[in-house]
C-alpha cells in the first residue's frame, strides 16, 4: 500500500491508502476518495483546476515539469512547490507524502 | 435601452447552445444567445480549441474550433442574434409566462422560452487572493484590457506569466507612463519571442520586471494608488500604481444561475428527460449544465437534448399551432 496524506483547503488532513499496482494519477485518486477537485479537463493538462502543493515528500516531486509550468503560470496562487495532480502518477516512492489541495472547488 | 424581443433566449453560446439555434430554427423559432465570453464556442474555444474530437458522428476527427465554426455556419440561415461579453445575472418570469433575461451590461431580452446551456458555468477571471481586491474593481483593477487607450500616461501594474500578461506588457510599454510586470517565476512559458521581448524591454529600462514575487496587498483612497509586492525572501516593496491588471486566465463558476429558483444538485440543474425542462415552466437546461440519471457530459448528448427541448419549446412559443415533425433531408433547411 502507498500511504498519502491529503490536506484540504480548510487545513483538515485525511490519510489515503492506494494499492501499489494501480496506475492512476493523483487527480484520479483525489476524485475517487471524494476530495473536491474540479479537474475540468479530465487530466489533459489544459485547465489547471487540479492544483496541489507538495508539503512533504521526496525532493523530486517538488518540481513541476515544463508542461505543468505552462499552466501553473496562469494561476494566481502557484508557488515553487505547486504541481498539477493530474500529471503526478502514483508510485511507490510517494509513500508517506503529504499534498495540500489548492485547486478551485 | 429597449429590450431585445425573441422567441428563445439561450444562455451560453457553447456547442450545445449553438446547436439549439438550429433545432429551434427548424421549427421557425428565433433565438438570441448570450455569453459572458467575447467569443462563441464555450469550453471548445476557451479550453481546447486545437484538440481533435473523435466522437462527433460523421466526423472521424474534428478539431474543436472547426466544430464551433461549422456550427456557426450551420445556424447562419436562422439569423440568430448575440450578446457576447455579457454575463446573465437575472432571470425574471412575467405574469404572462414570458421572461426577461438581464445581463451585466443591462441588456434585457424578452422571450417566451429560456434555454440555459451554461455548461460548467460562467467563465470568469481567476483572481489573486488579495483581501480588498473587489473594492477596487472598476477603480483601477480590471481583469482584461478592453480599451488600451484608457492606460495612456498611467502607471500600470500587470501580474501573471502567461501569454496575455506578456502580450499586454509589450503593448502597454508604448502607451502607459510606467509598466510593471510581476511574475511568480523567473522564466516565462508564453511564446518564446514575447518572453524575449519582455526581457529586452526590461533591460532597456522601458518596463519594470519583478520576478519571483507576488502581490500582497493593494491600497488607495477610492481609487487604486499603490501595490505591495512580496518577493521570495518575504521582503516587501511598494509600487505607485493607477491600474492593476491581474491576468491569470479564466475558470468556470456556476455563478448567478444558482440563484434563479431552479432545482440545483451539485452545481447542475435537475431536468425532466422527456424534454429537458426544469422545475420552472418555460425554462429548459441542456448540455453540461443539467443533471439526470445516466447523464453523460458529451457534446453528442447535449445535441440530442437540444432537439427534444425544441419540440417542447414549440408548444410554449406557438400554443395554438400543431407541430408536425419533418426531416431536413425532405425539405432542406431554407424551407423551414
Ligand atoms: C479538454 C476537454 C476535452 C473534451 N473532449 C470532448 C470530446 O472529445 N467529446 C465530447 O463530446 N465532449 C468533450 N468534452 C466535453 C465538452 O466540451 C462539453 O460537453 C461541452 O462543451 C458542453 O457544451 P455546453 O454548450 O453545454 O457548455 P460549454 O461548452 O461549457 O458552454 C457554456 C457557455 O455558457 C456560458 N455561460 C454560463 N453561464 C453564463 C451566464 N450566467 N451568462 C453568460 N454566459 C454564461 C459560458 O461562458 C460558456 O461559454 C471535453 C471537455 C474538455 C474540457
Ligand atoms: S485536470 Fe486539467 S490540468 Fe489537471
Amino acid at each position: 500500500m502507498i500511504n498519502l496524506t491529503i490536506e484540504d483547503r480548510d487545513g483538515s488532513r485525511r490519510p489515503v491508502e492506494i494499492p501499489e499496482d494501480i496506475s492512476l494519477s493523483l487527480m484520479e485518486v483525489l476524485k475517487a476518495t471524494d476530495h473536491h477537485i474540479l479537474a475540468t479537463c479530465g487530466g489533459m493538462a489544459l485547465c489547471a483546476t487540479c492544483h496541489v502543493q507538495v508539503v512533504e515528500g521526496p525532493e523530486k516531486y517538488f518540481h513541476a515539469t515544463d508542461q505543468e509550468l505552462d499552466l501553473l503560470d496562469t494561476l494566481p496562487d502557484a508557488a515553487h512547490d505547486s504541481r498539477l495532480a493530474c500529471q503526478l502518477r502514483i508510485s511507490e516512492d510517494m509513500d508517506g507524502m503529504v499534498f495540500r489541495i489548492l485547486g478551485e472547488e | 435601452m429597449e429590450p431585445i424581443t425573441t422567441d428563445i433566449c439561450i444562455i451560453g453560446a457553447g456547442p450545445v447552445g449553438l446547436f439549439a439555434v438550429f433545432e429551434a430554427g427548424l421549427l421557425k423559432m428565433r433565438c438570441h444567445l448570450i455569453d459572458v465570453l467575447p467569443q462563441v464556442g464555450g469550453q471548445l474555444s476557451e479550453i481546447y480549441p486545437q484538440k481533435p474530437i473523435y466522437d462527433i458522428p460523421g466526423f472521424p476527427t474534428v478539431n474543436a474550433q472547426q466544430l464551433v465554426d461549422g456550427l456557426m455556419e450551420q445556424i447562419e440561415p436562422f439569423k440568430p442574434t448575440f450578446s457576447l461579453g455579457e454575463r446573465v445575472n437575472e432571470l425574471q418570469k412575467l405574469d404572462d409566462g414570458s421572461f426577461i433575461t438581464t445581463t451585466s451590461d443591462g441588456t434585457e431580452v424578452h422571450s417566451k422560452v429560456v434555454v440555459i446551456a451554461g455548461g460548467l458555468g460562467c467563465f470568469e477571471p481567476r483572481k489573486p487572493a488579495i483581501d480588498n481586491l473587489e473594492e477596487f474593481e472598476g477603480k483601477g483593477v480590471a481583469y482584461m484590457v478592453k480599451n488600451p487607450e484608457a492606460y495612456r500616461g498611467r502607471k500600470v501594474v500587470l501580474a501573471g506569466g502567461g501569454d496575455s500578461a506578456l502580450d499586454w506588457t509589450i503593448f502597454l510599454a508604448d502607451i502607459a507612463e510606467e509598466v510593471t510586470l510581476i511574475h511568480r517565476g523567473d522564466t516565462f512559458r508564453g511564446a518564446p519571442d514575447s518572453a524575449e521581448k519582455v526581457f529586452e524591454l526590461a533591460k532597456q529600462g522601458r518596463i519594470n520586471l519583478v520576478l519571483q514575487a507576488h502581490i500582497k496587498a493593494i491600497n488607495g483612497n477610492g481609487h487604486l494608488q499603490e501595490v505591495e509586492i512580496v518577493d521570495r525572501d518575504n521582503a516587501i516593496s511598494v509600487i505607485a500604481a493607477d491600474n492593476l491588471i491581474p491576468l491569470f486566465g479564466l475558470t468556470p463558476k456556476l455563478g448567478p444561475i444558482a440563484e434563479w429558483g431552479l432545482n440545483v444538485d451539485k452545481s447542475a440543474i435537475m431536468v425532466d428527460t422527456v424534454d429537458y425542462s426544469t422545475n420552472v415552466k418555460g425554462v429548459y437546461a441542456i448540455g453540461d449544465i443539467n443533471i439526470y440519471p445516466g447523464k453523460l457530459k458529451l457534446i453528442l448528448c447535449g445535441f440530442h437534448e437540444a432537439a427534444l427541448m425544441a419540440q417542447s419549446a414549440f408548444k410554449q412559443v406557438y400554443p395554438d399551432q400543431k407541430l408536425s415533425f419533418k426531416y431536413t433531408t425532405v425539405y432542406g433547411v431554407s424551407a423551414f
